[in-house]
């Protein structure tokens, strides 16, 4: 039989800074509490942690931005002693659980500290610069020039093909909408806690068709960290380990590019998924609750399908009226509201919230049924990592 | 050129400059394999089909369909003009060269997905940026 290192690793600490619309401190501060948050959670302490992972990879020195906390200036501040450590880009925001995976495999670590910080609230973006001097280069080179300078417009012509391919409406779109908002009510750190109606949904500014505010995801000041531990290990620390069952990221066709493929408009989320579900014999059957990357609303209908829960095409239907994927549903989704009303935690937010629900954690948001496996989804375009977890034992 | 959006170009290179500038002589330019006849974008230093390190520009027809749009209306930088068409396209050459483009000389309630479009050019000091228009 193959053995594949990730069941050998759990997710033994969580932390998670407060969530900021309004910044009210430095960035690298809100990381530096998650990542302290953490390592107590799991019970260690920080000179416990031999290994340390971040994405996307950040500079030394960098306190805010779109990577507000780089392997040097976490390393320093919480006096760690590393033997192993990664900024690499393999499985999108999951790269560091991934890339903590094979560093434990390798012997180099024990106990991985890995985050993911943002800091977008409180440094200039492309439109509050003027936008001068954006010289583009890899994939972006062949869409920023087209008026693109936002992800929202590439995903956009994405949602427009596989929409109109398979009649899906703007109707099941604002159902993920509308869902995730109902969540983000019983979610205190959440940006947006207010319901919406379809009303709200159907009348919302546009952003670039078929996308409006509301399937925009919302960018804040915040940190996600986690701890993978060697699963021996993490069975003596304090919180019952909650192990990686498969973790999959795959690229076999057109590297980096987010229109080359051969199976336009899917991403590198189908490859994703596909390599997810050969490491395991867990199936769709198998998940008690599912946290899908949703920097817009249509990249959940587009991971559904990548993943199987339905066929290709079919995903509008599966989401429509929104029963399905409600907390009282077959496929609790996004039970913190996603980034869409919690905030654009970038993924691990997702993960942090997986871990909350299969520890019993999630206060008001809590699902009521027993939980066992939660997926983990994360990406869109040209980067995908997906990952299923279960409880020890 | 001065009614022209200032646009983000990227660095022009030996392996982008005949698609950012070859607009000059009116065709679009597409990598192709000497050997196999494989179209290839971006650029490759092998042929993904045949391996072969026979790769050089070729002008294509400038026939292309669309096969996804949005029209944005967000306003990201002051000179744009709102709404605008993002859209992709197709080639006639073969289905998996897919370029994002503007289509500023199409009325855009008249684009649709799976409209048949021709390349056109918008002139940028070396850059020729190829746009698409309705055929």
């Amino acid at each position: 039989m193959i053995h594949y290192a990730e069941k050998n690793t759990a997710i033994s600490g969580i932390g998670q800074s407060q969530i900021e619309r309004k910044p009210t401190m430095l960035p690298f501060e809100l990381a530096v509490r998650a990542c302290e948050q953490a390592i107590a959670d799991a019970g260690l302490r920080p000179e416990d942690i031999d290994g340390a992972a971040c994405w996307p990879p950040v500079p030394a020195g960098a306190v805010t931005g779109i990577g507000a906390a780089g392997i040097a200036d976490i390393s320093n501040s919480l006096n760690l002693k590393l033997n192993w450590w990664s900024g690499a880009d393999s499985a999108a925001q999951l790269s560091p659980i991934m890339e903590a995976v094979a560093a434990i495999a390798a012997g180099y670590a024990t106990h991985v500290l890995c985050w993911r910080a943002l800091g977008e609230r409180s440094a200039p973006s492309y439109t509050t610069s003027g936008g001068g001097g954006w010289v583009p280069t890899g994939g972006m080179e062949w869409m920023v020039p087209y008026q693109a300078p936002s992800a929202s417009i590439w995903i956009a012509c994405h949602a427009s093909t596989h929409m109109t391919r398979y009649g899906i409406t703007r109707e099941q779109l604002g159902a993920i909408a509308i869902n995730q908002r109902r969540n983000a009510g019983l979610n205190p750190k959440a940006i947006y806690r207010d319901p919406i109606t379809m009303d709200d949904y159907l009348t919302a500014r546009m952003v670039t068709t078929p996308f409006s505010l509301l399937d925009c995801d919302v960018p804040c000041n915040g940190t996600t960290a986690v701890i993978v531990s060697r699963l021996d290990a993490a069975r003596d620390l304090r919180n019952p380990p909650i192990v990686l069952e498969a973790m999959g990221a795959r690229s076999h066709n057109k590297m980096g590019s987010w229109l080359g493929r051969t199976d336009y408009p899917h991403q590198a989320m189908h490859d994703a998924a596909a390599a997810m579900w050969t490491r395991t014999d867990l199936t769709t059957k198998h998940v008690d609750s599912a946290h899908i990357y949703d920097g817009f609303s249509w990249l959940v209908l587009s991971w559904l399908e990548a993943l199987g829960f339905c066929a290709e095409g079919e995903s509008g239907a599966f989401v429509e009226g929104g029963s399905r994927i409600a907390l009282e549903g077959e496929l609790p989704m996004n039970t913190n509201g996603g980034q869409l009303s919690e905030g654009r935690m970038h993924g691990l937010g997702h993960l942090y919230e997986a871990m909350l629900q299969l520890r019993g954690l999630a206060g008001e948001r809590q699902l009521k049924k027993e939980l066992n496996v939660s997926l983990v989804a994360n990406g869109g375009g040209d980067v995908a990592g997906a990952l299923l977890l279960r409880r020890d034992g | 050129m001065a009614d022209h959006p200032k646009r983000a170009f990227p660095a022009i290179t030996q392996a982008n400059h005949h698609f950012w500038c070859g607009g000059k002589d009116g065709s679009l330019h597409i990598l192709r394999c000497g050997d196999c006849g494989h179209w290839i974008h971006p650029y490759a230093a092998r042929c993904p089909a045949c391996r072969s390190a026979e790769i050089a520009p070729q002008p294509v027809s400038g026939r292309a369909t669309v096969v996804g749009f949005t029209v944005n209306h967000q306003q990201w930088q002051p000179d744009f003009e709102v709404p605008y068409v993002v859209a992709i396209v197709e080639l006639e050459e073969q289905s998996d060269i897919r370029l994002m483009t503007n289509m500023p000389r199409t009325p855009i309630e008249d684009v649709k997905v799976g409209m048949p479009v021709k390349v056109c050019f918008e002139q940028h000091g070396e850059i020729f940026c190829p746009l698409f228009e309705a055929a």
